[in-house]
């Protein structure tokens, strides 16, 4: 403690703009409270005399959608009375992206200050004790340093942007400053999730950021499908979140401490591969899978599009989600010395790379193949923190968050339109089915465009970011499986550089099909004919400027993303910025990794034969996409024929849901219900043991009968005379 | 505020005041009663009944407060301690004192009871007089029994409390009222009495010259017992703190009096009742017989059945209709975790069960007081009868969304607090169990959200529920101060801890150096009178 301290008040950040870190969470947080004391206050003026109230104030119908609202629409009446903006919604407006913007400009201010200094070691402040129990001395402290401060910087800066998107996206829903409330919580827990000193703190923000998550893809809660979604999401995050409790408890058990500095100092003691350190990382890694979706626990990704898709974009894309690359990336001090668990993280990331890869193929809603796509991504990044090349897989959560922020962005544009487009017309077709759209890229160009280039970002074409943050992880899992501790280990008898070279193969098996799937989204959505409509055709059109805006902002970083780490092979600039920004960091783990003391397996010329291999693999990706896809054969979803064979095994996602549902779900509630309720509860302990004494029972009920005479005034008079009798011996004594 | 204090010799009367002020409310409430004739005078009687009540609990909510300054967690001793003869003849003496612990308690209770008052404001239609005379008489008896150092003493002030509430359920409950009342009363009354038994056996065992002698600290200090008689008398104070916990398979009788007894009722039972159990353990069982409660048999038995509690609680709650039974399996859930948290003994483990001790008071009598609320306002408790009431009722969503979410232990809420140092603490001695407990917070989220989907969220579909009024200026009044609690316990409970750190200190090593000393005197002896018991 008195170390820390002493190095606290020597940090080169000390005394600098560093000591307002405080209020990057907390402006945020003062949005939420300020939104949702609008949202809460106009609510409660809704009173049953409001002629609004049997159409429910919270209707959905002024927005985007995924699920069928004929029944809402036989309930409710009308499309007509939403499509006024909330009384308060110029007030929201500004504030919910304003104290975003604000928490960005700081955490610029703070960011550039950091570069200005040679900063090692972490800067801690420490602000109030929060629970101090004998030897658990766990403190409210935030942690700034650099992995921290690149989190802050992707959370607030995409954040902000996707804020701004919101004001017009959606402007005309009911519950506007709910939405916000909402937003500004959810960036609130993130950055106390980035921020945290210690595990205790940082579990915090996962949980706050999750219960944000429920709450927005809950936010048409009027929808049973919706609040389902929400409700899955959390729950299955418990289930993550129940692994992370786990991994600090053993911690806690084993070290005495849950602060970053002190696991890290405690971690070099931890038996190299040892049992405890690979339990730690792997239970840790089950919280990761579940904030991450990851196999097993990636199932509620795919239902979170139930929400608002600029919530999608910012929660379910860009930042939340990353939480768990996030976690290990801080980690790192335990997941070096625990080459097994790193292998199965590896392993799980390779698997979801290729397995949701191919759910995207044949997925029809637009949000639905951006899900998919998103769970594929995310494996990769867990296979580049898994394999101890933390840098590659933050790099590519950064640039992930740049262009999948803009893909759906981009769709929230069209859906946008094609739902005012079907507003117009009263049409009830889904305004998300890609059957549904169909050369759109006439009448919304500017969108077509930016999602070109966040697609071939994605797809890892030169130059755009995707691919160098892409190649960086195949190419260090290639390097990995020719010599690393990883390759020395092995995982269920299998020798770790064979898994390698097999999750290598995964990377690029899943590049191809990222490939194809994006390619067969632009086609089907902004090429061929049009497909809403002839008479919604003239309805359609570009969104408002503000929500344009952040998109043309995240397509030039989608872009030029990659400068921001380029690799030596490819000198356009200066070479790996982000390797030389988080080496405080992570550097010493990465190290550890690659064993770099020792020679390398593969030079120069093998890096460049990967490059070419994984560019070639895009372009031909794309090529097939654009040779076998015929969106001139399409008809509209409504007279779309069911899929056949093993397509539709892919559209229903392998049935995994279904699985679940008949071996977790369904045994859990019906032996809950029968056996432990009516069977043991009711019948066994109360049926036979209680209430089969049943003649004392009687003869007390004999008793309570006389009792309930009714002279209850009399009997607490004994009552109280009797107890003042006991009491009073007291004085008279 | 301590200086202040200090000039009105406040430790010195505290206690007692403390127990003479409900009594002096109920005696008012019931002298007023007679006077009513007419209905008019009869509502303006009963109106004047209620803003007594409320009076004089805030008045004892403002007097107990003073504690929370005056106590000093230094002090591991007795505070406010009161010690005057009572019943010399049979040693019985009047003495009070709190710790750290009884301090917690305390104030939980006298920040409840005054709440539960503007809760029963319009529920509560006939005998209104002797309803609060109740509640009443209810806190003097809860008081006593956290403030007791006298076993006699004790088991008077535990017997005091349960008849008003008997009283409570079977006067003023619903339908099924007379079923849940009897079933409280014999369910908790007939190993109370058990309990009576031991504690005449160990008075009458540890006085002299024929005097027996009932006092706390002169028990706990010499425990001189042979093993397999403190296995006896272990056993009946566990019966009887058992099924007041309620741990499995001895809470039946908490769904019934829960689902049957007036919100306050509710509110009270869940809040504050249910504490005397794990509160007596702490107080009593352990530290008399710390050779017996940590026997690695019973320790195992009772970390067990703790544990099946979490789950099984949490299991059965999921598939409850009824909203109020639901809460009332959860409680046997959370509890659970309290249980875990004392017979795991470590300091984190045991303040980690204070913690869920006040928090589930706290949450938990938010939560059934809301349920009060809505049933008011529909007279249903059936989850079925609602859905997506949330836009109807939107300041009732957000607050049954935010208590609920403290009852499931999300992080910045107080619920964590607690479930996280029970866990962090219970790991070290049983990891296997810990772990198990642990899926606890999985299914804790699955009732408790499953339940307010199918309450707040899902489409509006019954037209009954489409002119909910929302809650009005009383009911919003009276939620605010659990929800400043909710959240001040969940950011900043070190206050609170710190308060309580000495005496968990103490309990722990109390009761852990006492189990050494019994392990080395006469382990084979304990050894062989548990399965002798078993059999």
């Amino acid at each position: 403690m008195m170390l820390l301290q002493i190095a606290t008040q020597a940090h080169p950040l000390a005394g600098t703009v560093a000591k307002w870190v405080w209020l990057l969470p907390l402006l945020p947080f003062l949005g939420f409270l300020i939104n949702g004391g609008i949202s809460l206050f106009s609510a409660a003026h809704v009173g049953p005399s409001d002629p609004d109230m049997g159409h429910g104030h919270d209707d959905s119908h002024g927005d985007a959608h995924a699920i069928s609202e004929a029944e809402d629409h036989g309930a409710h009446g009308d499309d007509h009375h939403a499509v006024k903006p909330h009384r308060y919604a110029g007030i929201v407006s500004i504030i919910g992206p304003l104290v975003l913007a604000a928490s960005f400009v700081l955490a610029f201010m703070i960011f550039t200050t950091m570069r200005s200094v040679d900063m090692t070691t972490p800067f801690i402040q420490r602000y109030f004790s929060w629970m101090p129990v004998g030897t658990l001395q766990i403190d409210a402290a935030i942690q700034l340093d650099q992995l921290s401060m690149l989190m802050v910087l992707v959370i607030t800066g995409v954040g902000t942007l996707i804020h701004i998107f919101s004001v017009g996206y959606m402007r005309e829903d009911p519950g506007y400053p709910r939405y916000f409330a909402y937003l500004n919580l959810f960036v609130f827990f993130m950055l106390v999730l980035v921020l945290g000193a210690n595990y205790p703190v940082l579990f915090v923000g996962w949980e706050g950021v999750g219960l944000c998550s429920y709450l927005l893809i809950g936010f048409w809660f009027s929808e049973k499908a919706n609040a389902d979604a929400g409700k899955k999401a959390f729950i299955v995050n418990r289930i993550g979140d129940f692994g992370f409790l786990i991994a600090m408890f053993l911690l806690f058990s084993n070290i005495g401490v849950l602060d970053f500095a002190g696991v890290k100092a405690a971690a070099p003691g931890l038996a190299f591969g040892g049992a405890l350190v690979t339990a730690i990382c792997l239970f840790m890694f089950l919280g990761c899978a579940g904030k991450s979706a990851q196999i097993p626990l990636y199932i509620w990704l795919p239902d979170a599009m139930a929400g608002p898709t600029p919530v999608s974009a910012l929660i379910h894309a860009a930042t939340m989600v990353t939480a768990g690359v996030y976690l290990v990336a801080r980690s790192s001090f335990l997941f070096s010395i625990a080459p097994v668990a790193s292998l199965v993280v590896a392993l799980i990331g390779g698997l979801t790379a290729l397995f949701a890869a191919t759910i995207g193929l044949k997925q029809w809603d637009i949000k639905k193949v951006l899900a998919s796509s998103t769970v594929s991504q995310l494996g990769y990044m867990f296979v580049g923190v898994g394999v101890g090349a933390y840098t590659a897989g933050m790099f590519h959560l950064m640039t992930h968050a740049f262009f999948k922020a803009l893909l759906f962005l981009g769709s929230g544009s069209v859906i946008y339109a094609m739902h005012a487009a079907y507003h117009h017309t009263g049409s009830h077709e889904d305004a998300q089915d890609m059957r549904n759209m169909g050369g759109l890229r006439k009448y919304m160009p500017i969108t077509w465009g930016l999602m070109w280039a966040a697609t071939l970002a994605i797809a890892g074409i030169p130059p755009f970011s995707g691919f160098f943050s892409k190649d960086s992880i195949l190419g260090a899992t290639f390097e990995r499986a020719g010599h690393s501790t990883l390759a020395d280990a092995s995982l269920f008898g299998i020798p770790g550089s064979t898994l390698l070279y097999l999750i290598y193969v995964f990377g690029v098996a899943a590049a191809f099909l990222t490939a194809i799937y994006m390619t067969r989204m632009m086609i089907y959505t902004f090429h061929g004919p049009n497909r809403t409509g002839s008479a919604e055709e003239s309805h359609l059109h570009e969104a408002p400027w503000v929500m344009t805006g952040p998109l043309v902002v995240l397509g030039v970083l989608s872009v030029v993303g990659g400068w921001f780490n380029l690799p030596a092979i490819i000198p356009i600039g200066k070479i790996g910025v982000l390797d030389g920004w988080l080496d405080p960091v992570v550097g010493e783990a990465t190290r550890r990794v690659a064993e770099a003391g020792g020679e390398a397996a593969h030079g120069a010329s093998d890096e460049l034969i990967l490059i070419v291999v994984a560019v070639a693999v895009a372009v031909a990706g794309m090529a097939l996409a654009f040779a076998r896809l015929k969106p001139q054969t399409l008809v509209p979803a409504s007279q779309s024929p069911e899929e056949e064979g093993f397509e539709r095994v892919l559209a229903h996602k392998y049935y995994v849901d279904e699985a679940y549902e008949a071996a977790v779900v369904n045994p859990t509630y019906q032996i809950s219900k029968r056996v432990l309720w009516r069977g043991i509860d009711a019948g066994l302990i109360d049926g036979l043991l209680v209430n089969g004494s049943s003649a004392l029972m009687r003869g007390f009920g004999w008793v309570g009968s006389r009792i309930q005479s009714g002279a209850v005034g009399t009997y607490a008079w004994v009552l109280v005379v009797g107890v003042l009798a006991v009491l009073g011996a007291v004085t008279l004594r | 505020m301590e200086a202040f204090l200090q000039s009105i010799g406040y430790d010195s009367w505290v206690l007692p005041a403390l127990l003479i002020i409900p009594l002096v409310g109920a005696i008012i409430l019931l002298g007023l009663s007679q006077t009513a004739d007419s209905d008019a005078e009869l509502s303006g009687s009963n109106a004047r009944a209620r803003v007594i009540a409320f009076v004089v609990l805030l008045i004892e909510f403002i007097v107990s407060a003073g504690l929370w300054w005056s106590f000093n967690p230094a002090n591991t001793g007795w505070h406010a301690a009161i010690d005057s003869q009572w019943i010399p003849m049979w040693g019985i003496r009047f003495t009070l004192g709190i710790d750290g612990i009884a301090l917690m308690m305390i104030l939980l209770t006298t920040f409840i009871m005054p709440l539960t008052v503007l809760g029963s404001w319009t529920s509560i239609k006939k005998k209104v007089h002797a309803y609060f005379a109740m509640m009443m008489i209810l806190t003097s008896g809860m008081l006593g029994v956290f403030m007791a150092r006298d076993l006699f003493l004790f088991y008077v002030m535990w017997e005091v409390m349960l008849v008003p509430m008997y009283f409570i359920i079977g006067i003023w409950g619903g339908e099924r009222r007379l079923y849940a009342s009897i079933k409280f009363f014999i369910y908790t009354m007939l190993p109370s009495l058990l309990m009576l038994v031991a504690i005449l056996y160990l008075g009458i065992h540890a006085g002299s010259g024929g005097t027996p002698n009932f006092s706390y600290d002169n028990l706990v200090s010499h425990p001189t017992l042979a093993p397999r008689v403190a296995l006896w008398l272990f056993g009946a104070f566990f019966a009887a703190f058992a099924v007041k916990v309620p741990m499995f398979p001895f809470h039946t009788w908490l769904p019934d009096a829960h689902v049957e007894a007036p919100t306050a009722g509710s509110v009270i039972l869940a809040g504050i009742m249910l504490k005397m159990g794990t509160f007596g353990f702490l107080r009593f069982a352990l530290p008399l017989f710390p050779g017996t409660a940590m026997n690695p048999t019973v320790r195992a038995v009772i970390v067990t059945l703790a544990v099946i509690g979490i789950i099984y609680g949490a299991l059965v709650a999921m598939v409850q209709p009824d909203f109020k039974k639901l809460v009332a399996y959860s409680s046997v859930s959370h509890l659970g975790f309290v249980m875990l948290g004392i017979f795991a003994l470590t300091l984190q483990s045991v303040q980690g069960a204070l913690m869920i001790m006040i928090n589930h008071g706290i949450s938990t009598g938010a939560l059934f007081l809301l349920i009060g609320m809505i049933y008011e306002r529909r007279h249903s408790r059936a989850i079925e009868s609602y859905g997506g009431i949330a836009r109807v009722v939107p300041v009732f969503a957000a607050l049954l969304t935010l208590v609920s979410l403290s009852s499931i232990g999300l992080p910045g809420t107080n619920g964590f607090v607690g479930e996280f140092l029970v866990l962090v603490g219970a790991f070290k001695p049983y990891p296997v169990f810990t772990t198990i407990a642990a899926t606890g917070v999985i299914f804790a989220a699955v009732y408790l959200l499953w339940a307010i989907q199918r309450i707040l969220f899902n489409p509006l579909d019954k037209k009954e529920n489409e002119h909910i009024p929302d809650l009005n200026w009383r009911e919003i009044g009276l939620m605010v101060p659990f929800i400043i609690v909710i959240i001040w316990l969940g950011v900043y409970p070190a206050p609170v801890l710190r308060r309580m750190e000495p005496s968990a200190q103490k309990l722990v090593t109390t009761v852990t150096q006492g189990a050494q000393l019994g392990a080395q005197a006469g382990a084979p002896a304990v050894a062989v009178s548990v399965t002798g018991a078993a059999r």
